[in-house]
């Protein structure tokens, strides 16, 4: 804008408009708004899966969220337009303030009045008798000293000597809001603007369901001279990938890639605690612009860049680590385990005795190092972690839909002197698992278990034991009809709580029993049930030839943990046990991919701001004039001066300057009439 | 303003910068240059291209900073002499901080920062002791145990990046890595960037106001390290191993100190603008002085801040595969960036001054708070390594 268009402004609409662009009311608005407006992204967890939302706020309030875009704030139309806004409205500023500013850089005002500089807030008027030219020349040589720049030009009458420091301070203000511009454009180019524009002309479609890629349709496949994108893959050992997956909303697009990746090995190191130390990947780049191959190692932190694309080690995960699994039956746990071999990822059909069952195998860890809480007791070493081995994770699916997820541990696990395996279950992924412990026979294996399980689900087993227990009861004497009751029972009771565990008891005796006797006649109960289930145990070992003279305290405790263990079974929940036998670790590297050219403009940006906000907080422009003209043989100054933006500091330097400029050309004050 | 006329001179009409150095601060240059080059040639095996830069960086820049600011010197000398002591006491066993009486009740890292804590503490008492009853005296105390607090402060860090490196092998990690940590910076920057101020306005009674938000931040730190034993050494996971966490966080906490200082100015402010004629409004800076020190501090606070931000993005560019994300951390960063970008609009365009934006720091600091702490107590984000 020119002086005169200033002093004059035309009301025409884009005057106005620019105006209201370029206010300092709307640029602070803006600031605040924005700041407001990205805290709801801070504190409404972003990009999720869509089903948490909806369990989170309900159908109705879901809907609302989604619409209003809160589940990506920050791609939101209405954040990037707000956004576009501060963008437009720094714009105009500069746009409107660099001219005057650089003018003010620039130009000396050697053609002040003696009136304007009169008005001056720090302004001083003295008298001497050394002549004008040799006070001029005093001043300028000592300004020269004190880091001032000067011209000096003569009027009709008077001369003016103008000087400035500090002029790029100036700079700062230009600077610093240009990098805000610059640093906007870059985010831009790098943002996903692109593909917003796509979904609304219909040439791209999210992807919502879980497809192998050849079957990803092409609205979903962007080819590769994409602009910008930022994507993610795991791709396992010896595997291979030309693509990424960009997260959007609620799906996925594919990305493919102008090159493709080859993962040669993944290596990964663990504290004492577990925690991953380091990880890398060995990755060869097969691309037919290359001569051959090119292998390079890329670790957390050290990211590999090739044709524009950088590709940083982000994860890992399991690659589909093979798996030998033996599935003992929990209904008919006397028969030779299924061996199930499969990979991690794979989904195995599993026909059981209550119907169809989805074996999803989810994951595999190799280790699994926890605080050492048994450190020093029996059979543990006194370390402070311990490394309970490999585990599978895994979900046992019902036909029904339903489906609850597993923990099961490799090695044999040493509690209280005896080994055992852990299995543990949940419902729900936020739950934390409940463990069950299967107490393990002296060759170390789950078959003594499963044995006895057996046993106690074998219909004439149990009425056999039952009814000998009865014959030896001496408190039923020799009532046979009280014999036969007593054996029904035991059997029943003993069944129950092997097929629906120990609350189905507590809620048969609630059931049946006056509230008065129940907690003796559940002792009894339990004790019934004990009373059958060790007599099997002991026939059991019996017939394996066991001295029963002597029984030791190690087959003492098997049986209480497969009591335990046995009161269990039921809310366990599963048909099968899967014991995890053998396996081959298969890892997968997460990596990440980004093609971001605005990245170098945003640092540019970046760099551009900081010195602006030096230049305009440290580097302050001051302006001064002396204005010199001969009267009566006496050479009379006037001289003012002005800080930008700074008061209380320019008034020192102000004093400083009035009396040392007076010094130089040996002046006093004038007598003020 | 009576200030005298060789003062002014000092200020404006300086002989050039290096015929201004005394001998002692070529002593120091040669001091600090000799010990970069033992470190230098000492360390060189573990160290690759950037940390060589960022210990040639930091060589540079102590020299610089004791020239400008000389009590910078004597610090340095001390801290480096009690930190050398404690690594030599320690050796290669980290068990002899139980054994070694000098470690374990004066400078192993942990018992230092308790001295520290110690330290502030009584410096605030001091401070407000010095500002309730005018006692001079009471004030240069104040200073004193402050010095001495950050001190410890810094010999508790410096001996407790030994002692990480003790901890096991490949543990070793500089110590303003987790919230323990860098609240011990926080304490140190802050009081440091105050001393500063102390200094060049000639005025002891704002102690009282900053060592209040320090001794805050000591309070938290003693609860955070009793009840959740936040003072142990724990590794770090691999985003976190790389030469940027040497840069910045330091200077984010330049800008937090910034920040808290400003806003005990802008309490500070408004006390005293409010009787004018009281004990505090005599005692304090005038007004001017105080807003123009907030704004100073403000304005030092978001140059570093912006720093922060700015190599934070270009960390995350590397670690993370994006310079920005919009992780809670991040989106925090730019809420408190652009808050304060508002207030220095208002002051230094619109020309606001005193009351309003006296509040607005106040208000900024509890921005600057949810930032630097809510974020990890209340959000999950790329920052969780900082959890509560």
């Amino acid at each position: 804008m020119t002086e005169q268009q200033r002093q004059k402004p035309r009301h025409s609409f884009g005057s106005v408009l620019l105006e209201f662009l370029g206010s300092m009311n709307l640029a602070i608005t803006l600031l605040m708004v924005i700041a407001v407006a990205s805290v709801i992204g801070t504190v409404l967890q972003q990009n999720e899966p869509y089903n948490n939302y909806v369990m989170k706020f309900g159908p109705f309030w879901f809907e609302v969220y989604r619409t209003l875009g809160l589940y990506q704030v920050y791609s939101a139309t209405w954040f990037l337009i707000l956004l576009g806004f501060l963008l437009i409205s720094t714009s105009v500023c500069v746009y409107r303030n660099t001219p005057s500013i650089i003018r003010d850089m620039r130009q000396f005002r050697l053609d002040v009045q003696a009136k304007s500089l009169r008005s001056f807030h720090h302004q001083d008027e003295w008298e001497t008798s050394v002549p004008a030219q040799q006070a001029l020349q005093s001043v300028n040589t000592r300004l020269k000293k004190l880091g001032y720049r000067s011209r000096i030009k003569s009027h009709d009458g008077h001369t003016v000597l103008a000087g400035m420091k500090g002029r790029s301070g100036r700079l700062g203000y230009i600077f610093s809001h240009v990098s805000i511009v610059v640093i906007c454009l870059g985010g831009l180019l790098d943002g996903n603007i692109g593909l917003k524009i796509g979904e609304l002309r219909g040439n791209i479609a999210v992807e919502t369901r879980d497809l192998p890629i050849n079957q990803v349709p092409a609205e979903s496949l962007l080819a590769a001279n994409s602009t910008s994108f930022r994507g993610s893959v795991n791709i396992p050992e010896g595997a291979r990938a030309n693509f990424v997956f960009l997260g959007m909303r609620d799906g996925y697009l594919v990305q493919e890639l102008p090159f493709t990746i080859e993962l040669e090995d993944f290596r990964i190191e663990h504290y004492p605690s577990g925690q991953p130390k380091s990880y890398e990947s060995t990755l060869i780049i097969h691309d037919d612009e290359l001569d051959e191959p090119l292998r390079k190692v890329i670790a957390v932190n050290h990211p590999l860049i090739y044709k524009d694309h950088a590709i940083y080690q982000a994860s890992f995960a399991d690659g589909g680590s093979k798996l030998d699994i033996a599935a003992w039956s929990m209904d008919h746990p006397g028969v030779d385990p299924l061996p199930i071999r499969a990979e991690v990822g794979s989904n195995v059909q599993l026909n059981t005795p209550r119907g169809p069952y989805m074996l999803e195998l989810i994951d595999f860890k190799r280790f699994n190092v926890f605080p050492n809480e048994d450190a020093g007791s029996d059979g543990v070493d006194s370390s402070p972690y311990r490394n309970f081995g490999a585990s599978v994770i895994f979900k046992m699916r019902a036909a029904d839909g339903e489906a609850r997820e597993y923990i099961n541990y490799q090695s044999p696990v040493l509690l209280d002197g005896r080994y055992f395996y852990l299995t543990g279950v949940r419902e729900n992924t936020n739950e934390d698992y409940r463990y069950m412990h299967i107490p393990l026979d002296e060759k170390g294996r789950v078959d003594r278990f499963m044995e006895m399980l057996a046993m106690a689900r074998n219909p004439d087993v149990l009425e056999r034991i039952a009814r000998r227990q009865a014959e030896n009861d001496p408190s039923l004497s020799e009532d046979a009809g009280m014999q036969d009751q007593f054996a029904v029972a035991a059997a029943s009771l003993v069944r129950v709580f092997i097929e629906r565990g120990i609350d189905a008891v507590v809620e048969q005796t609630e059931r049946l029993v006056p509230e008065g006797e129940r907690s003796s006649v559940l002792t009894s109960y339990i004790g019934i049930i004990q009373g059958v289930l060790g007599t099997i145990y002991l026939d059991m070992l019996a017939a394996d030839g066991h001295d029963m003279s002597e029984i030791s305290e190690q087959q003492a405790n098997f049986f209480d943990d497969f009591f335990t263990a046995a009161s269990l079974i039921a809310p366990y929940g599963s048909p099968l046990y899967l014991e995890l036998k053998q396996f081959e670790h298969v890892e997968a590297s997460g990596l990440q991919i980004t093609k971001a050219p605005g990245q170098n403009i945003v640092y540019f940006g970046s760099a551009m701001l900081m010195l602006g906000l030096l230049l305009m907080f440290y580097v302050h422009h001051r302006r001064l004039w002396l204005m010199v003209s001969e009267k009566n043989g006496k050479t009379e100054i006037l001289f003012a001066a002005s800080g930008h933006r700074q008061r209380s500091d320019f008034d020192r330097e102000f004093d400083f300057l009035k009396d040392d400029l007076r010094r130089v050309t040996g002046a006093t004050p004038t007598q003020s009439e | 303003m009576s200030v005298s006329r060789e003062a002014l001179e000092n200020e404006f009409d300086k002989p050039p910068f290096f015929k201004r150095l005394s001998s002692y601060d070529w002593v120091w240059a040669v001091l600090v240059v000799v010990g970069t080059l033992y470190a230098f040639t000492y360390y060189r095996e573990w160290m690759d291209v950037y940390e060589e830069v960022i210990l040639l960086g930091a060589g540079i820049g102590l020299v610089a900073f004791g020239w400008l600011w000389k009590p910078m010197r004597l610090f340095s000398v001390a801290v480096a002499l009690l930190s050398l002591a404690g690594i030599l006491l320690y050796g290669d066993d980290l068990a002899r901080n139980e054994s070694s009486f000098f470690l374990k009740y004066l400078i192993s890292g942990q018992t230092a920062i308790m001295w520290m804590s110690a330290s502030f503490i009584m410096a605030t008492l001091a401070y407000y002791f010095s500002l309730a009853t005018g006692s001079r005296f009471s004030g240069k105390v104040g200073t004193s145990l402050t010095w001495v607090a950050v001190v410890m402060g810094t010999v508790g860090l410096m001996v407790r990046w030994r002692e990480t490196h003790l901890s096991g092998p490949d543990m070793g990690y500089i110590p303003v890595s987790n919230l323990y940590e860098v609240f011990v910076m926080f304490a140190v920057m802050t009081a440091m960037m105050y001393l500063h101020y102390e200094r060049s306005f000639r005025n002891r009674a704002m102690g009282a106001f900053v060592l209040t938000v320090i001794s805050a931040a000591v309070a938290f730190l003693l609860w955070y390290s009793f009840t959740r034993g936040a003072h142990e050494i724990q590794p770090l996971v691999p985003a976190l191993q790389s030469w940027w966490m040497k840069i910045h966080v330091p200077a984010n906490f330049i800008g937090y100190g910034g920040f808290a200082i400003a806003s005990m100015m802008g309490i500070a402010y408004l006390l005293a603008e409010r009787r004018p004629q009281g004990m505090l409004a005599r005692r304090l800076p005038s007004l001017d002085e105080m807003d123009d020190m907030m704004y100073r501090a403000i304005a030092l606070g978001f140059a570093f801040f912006t720093l922060a931000t700015i190599l934070g993005a270009m960390w995350a560019a590397e670690a993370w595969g994006g310079y920005w994300s919009w992780d809670p951390k991040e989106t925090w960063a730019l809420i408190v960036w652009l808050n304060y970008a508002a207030w220095l609009h208002m002051r230094l365009t619109k020309g606001w001054r005193g009351g309003v934006l006296a509040w607005w720091a106040i208000i900024g600091l509890f921005i600057t708070l949810f930032a630097f702490l809510g974020v990890n107590m209340f959000l999950s984000g790329l920052h969780s390594y900082g959890s509560l």
